[in-house]
């Protein structure tokens, strides 16, 4: 048996969990659109691989993984791409970004797909399947699950962690998806196991989920896994937190567990796996909670995409709702658009309503209590951190860790001055990002400039040493040139100043041809000096550029045969 | 609208209300042994603070009604007026009051803001102003030559009359701690000075008691969670050991530590004037430092010193201390490595 460890600070919000944690999962109905962004996980946005007017099959995919970190975008089911554009999407920014549009043709005809056999597959294979599945964390950052499990096989991991705790309150997807799909979860943790190969394999289950523990516990019998149930303390779900209770080791400031041997992944990612290798299906729904001011709260299989105004249509909404909270109630996003779909990260949707979420009185002056700072899992000091934030005293807040700072909220939560505290870190994270940012444009500015003078400095030395030759060579013909007679005196004095004048003697026409040949020379060498030595990664670069120049060009004169030079 | 939703059902206005609810045992005792002066006092001090706080923010253009709910203006009144002789003339406590909360309290930022406890700056202003009245406390209920009626009580506050000619020395004597001091300078011995009728068992008649009735409500606070127990446990724990050092050394000169835990303002530091979370530490080992530094300076004020007690001074010196001891103690963070 585990010795349990436990982290400093926590809090115990009320839980509302009973509302929806007693019925059993319900397939969400077809929608009549679903919008997918390209842009659902951490890292680069998907390269979209449809237009609009495509007919797609479902899991077939419409978006490809760009880049180093990124996930692939499928076709929830089979219809026609109605649009590629820009959207409502749920973010905090409030601003659009590119989404698929899709209208279902209600046939739910699949694009081929078979199930891996994942032990036989090469381990670059397998990771590009996972990549290509656009499988990433369901826990909440939904950082592409392909990268966080290609750590090679010498990084000597030595603990995977399933988180299963689930401390939000409200949120039950994962408690439903333990008890109805143990088993299956098991089966990609197999998977991740298969990948990582670590001494120990741990479930951290919070204890006001008994139903969930048991389930695991028996699906988990005689694997090697083992299920423990941890004290139901918000926020136990937090990766380094739940890793501490585990292990007792902490994740370093601004470290990965990476950094500690261990991998951490939430087992409806687990389940997500399971899905690909043994049903060969990319991530194309999800378990949503739907509850809040509504009839029936339960939770339901959606589709990626699915517009929010479908989900609550099927719960019943109550008089009284007031838009909607993405997430829990400690770390969620408030949104009021009914049009915005469901996304990778979309835990859980609550109805939300003044009786339910009355707002909170106006903020007073930070009273210095400390009662932020006895409940903050990260050991920082919030008070000071507000401070520094409001003051706009970056350096400090930085030297101050605001960057470890996981924004959980329980700070905000025991305030009693009701200080929106998180706001407060958020708004100077991105503050300092966006001067880190600007900082780096700047550097890169100056650079150029630089680089830019020094060619200036190059080409006029350059230019200096060939006039330098140019009059040596002058020199040398003219010292040549008195040798052969003395007679010839008179005409080479008249040749020698024919050269140190020529502006003055040539033609005006042929001084005109020398510098036009002189010019076309210059550019001659110019740009073989810029194509010399290239590397095939710049090779392949420049054909790539050229290749969506073409493309371009093909699209703006859809009709021209071949485009002209 | 962000994150989080959802809110413990604290604010500040019920803390400072919780703080106040458990100065009530020492108001009680208060009243039982010296009459009900302190009532007045408290009024008086509560109208000043409320009126003032109302001025100061209306002159700084801030919202009135949120601030004067929040409590901590009457908090601070209340400090206050148990902090002075209850048997004073009106404009004393009125004077301390406004001061407090206008340049103590505003002129620093308002609620928050203050560096200095506003009460304890209250105080300090008034005892250097005003020493003698300062000085003249109502002698206990059954030791005086002479016990003044409510409406007496009431007659001296307001007009400065005593009945039948008496003097204020009828009415009213030094503290029990200012008398020992004064006493041990003439060259008595403290068993000799202790053995005097005005001292109990602890402390002096009447004081010791309203000193239980402030430990009996920081209980009330510690099991409320309003205040934890290091600052009062490193405060007391401080004068204690540095009284019990004196003590040890010299028992011939220096009194018992439990006499000075319960004489003069030592219970009501320990756990309504340290306790301020805007004029302390944040950090626990901070808080340490803070109370142990304010105990320490209490004895060595109230023993050495010139003033009746040290608890005012102490707190403010230390006060002048928590933006330096709060940058060295910095605990470290989650994930961070213990050596440095």
């Amino acid at each position: 048996m585990t010795t349990l460890h436990t982290f400093h600070g926590g809090v115990h919000p009320p839980q509302h969990k009973q509302e929806s944690s007693e019925s059993a999962i319900a397939q969400a109905p077809l929608p009549s659109r679903l919008v997918l962004p390209l842009q659902q996980h951490i890292g680069a946005q998907a390269k979209p691989l449809v237009r609009a007017g495509d007919q797609v099959l479902k899991g077939q995919m419409l978006a490809r993984a760009e880049g180093m970190v990124s996930a692939a975008i499928h076709a929830p089911t089979s219809g026609t791409v109605v649009a590629v554009d820009l959207h409502a999407v749920p973010h905090p920014s409030g601003l659009p970004e590119l989404c698929i549009t899709l209208a279902p043709d209600g046939e739910e005809r699949w694009v081929e797909h078979a199930p891996l056999d994942y032990r036989a597959l090469p381990r670059d294979q397998l990771l590009t399947r996972l990549r290509d599945a656009g499988i990433v964390g369901l826990g909440g950052a939904t950082f592409p699950t392909h990268v966080k499990l290609n750590i090679g096989e010498t990084a000597g991991i030595h603990t995977l962690v399933l988180n299963g705790a689930e401390c939000e309150p409200w949120i039950t997807t994962d408690d439903r998806l333990m008890r109805e799909r143990a088993a299956e979860i098991v089966q990609g943790i197999e998977v991740m196991r298969h990948l990582l190969n670590p001494a120990a394999t741990l479930v951290g289950i919070e204890d006001n989920k008994p139903q969930a523990i048991a389930a695991m516990q028996q699906a988990c019998a005689n694997t090697g896994i083992e299920v423990i149930a941890v004290p139901t303390l918000y926020p136990t779900g937090g990766e380094k937190q739940l890793i501490k209770i585990l292990t007792g080791k902490e994740v370093p400031s601004g470290g990965r567990p990476l950094n500690i041997g261990i991998v951490c992944s939430n087992v409806a990612t687990a389940y997500s796996v399971h899905r690909l290798v043994n049903h060969g299906e990319p991530m194309i729904s999800r378990l949503v909670t739907v509850t809040g001011n509504v009839k029936t709260p339960r939770n339901y299989e959606v589709l990626i995409g699915t517009p929010i105004a479908e989900l609550e249509k099927l719960a019943g909404v109550l008089p009284g709702s007031d838009g909607y909270i993405l997430g829990g109630p400690m770390m969620g996003l408030y949104v009021s658009n009914s049009e915005l779909p469901v996304v990778k990260s979309s835990n859980c949707i609550i109805v939300k309503s003044r009786a339910l979420f009355p707002p909170l009185p106006p903020a007073l002056p930070c009273i210095r209590c400390t009662r932020c700072a006895a409940v903050c899992p990260a050991e920082l000091q919030p008070q000071d951190l507000y401070w520094f934030a409001r003051a706009r005293d970056f350096g400090k807040a930085q030297k101050f860790h605001l960057f470890d700072c996981i924004e959980c909220g329980a700070c905000s939560y025991v305030c009693p001055s009701n200080i929106p505290l998180v706001q407060y870190y958020r708004f100077a994270k991105s503050e300092i990002l966006a001067i880190e940012r600007d900082k780096e444009a700047a550097n890169l500015a100056r650079e150029r400039h630089e680089f830019h003078q020094l060619r200036l400095e190059r080409d006029k030395q350059e230019k200096a040493e060939k006039l330098a030759q140019k009059e040596k060579a002058a020199l040398a013909a003219k010292a040549a040139a008195p040798a052969p007679a003395q007679a010839a005196t008179t005409e080479a004095k008249a040749n020698d100043s024919a050269q140190q004048l020529p502006a003055q003697q040539l033609p005006a026409q042929q001084l005109i041809e020398a510098a036009i040949a002189r010019a076309k020379e210059q550019a001659a060498t110019a740009r073989a000096k810029n194509t010399e030595a290239l590397t095939p990664q710049q090779q392949a670069d420049i054909a790539e550029i050229e290749a969506r120049r073409a493309k371009v060009r093909e699209m703006s004169h859809p009709d021209a045969d071949s485009p002209k030079e | 609208m962000f994150s989080p939703f959802i809110s413990q059902a604290t604010s500040v206005r019920a803390i400072m209300f919780k703080v106040m609810l458990a100065l009530l045992p020492a108001i009680a005792v208060y009243v039982w042994y010296y009459g009900p002066a302190i009532l007045v006092s408290i009024t008086l001090a509560s109208i000043t603070a409320l009126i003032t706080e109302a001025a100061m923010l209306k002159l700084r253009g801030r919202p009135i009604a949120p601030f004067l709910r929040d409590n901590s203006a009457l908090l601070t009144a209340w400090l206050l007026a148990l902090s002075i002789p209850p048997l004073a003339p009106w404009w004393l406590v009125v004077v301390g009051t406004m001061f407090a909360i206008s340049v103590a309290k505003h002129l620093y930022g308002g609620l928050g803001s203050n560096p200095f406890n506003p009460a304890m700056i209250g105080y300090a202003v008034l005892i250097i102003s005003f020493p003698l009245q300062m000085t003249h406390w109502l002698t206990p209920h059954g030791l005086g030559q002479l016990e003044l009626s409510v409406m007496q009580q009431l007659q001296y506050i307001f007009s400065g009359q005593l009945p039948g000619g008496a003097t204020l020395d009828a009415v009213t004597m030094a503290t029990p701690l200012d008398t020992l001091k004064t006493q041990l300078h003439l060259g008595r011995m403290p068993e000799e000075v202790l053995g005097m009728p005005i001292y109990g068992h602890l402390g002096g008649i009447g004081s010791e008691m309203v000193a239980l009735a402030y430990l009996l409500g920081g209980a009330y606070l510690l099991a409320n969670r309003i205040i934890t127990w290091h600052l009062p446990a490193a405060f007391l724990a401080s004068l204690f050991v540095t009284a019990g050092i004196f003590h040890l050394a010299d028992p011939a000169h220096y009194v018992s530590p439990v006499f000075h835990w319960f004489s003069g303002a030592a219970m009501l530091a320990a756990f309504f004037i340290l306790t301020d979370p805007v004029t302390s530490p944040t950090t626990l080992r901070g808080k340490f430092i803070f109370a142990a530094g304010a105990g320490f300076l209490t004895y060595i004020i109230r023993v050495f010193g010139g003033f009746p007690d040290g608890v005012a001074f102490a707190t403010l010196l230390m006060n002048i201390c928590v933006p330096l001891i709060d940058t060295y103690t910095q605990p470290r963070v989650f994930g961070q490595k213990d050596e440095k």
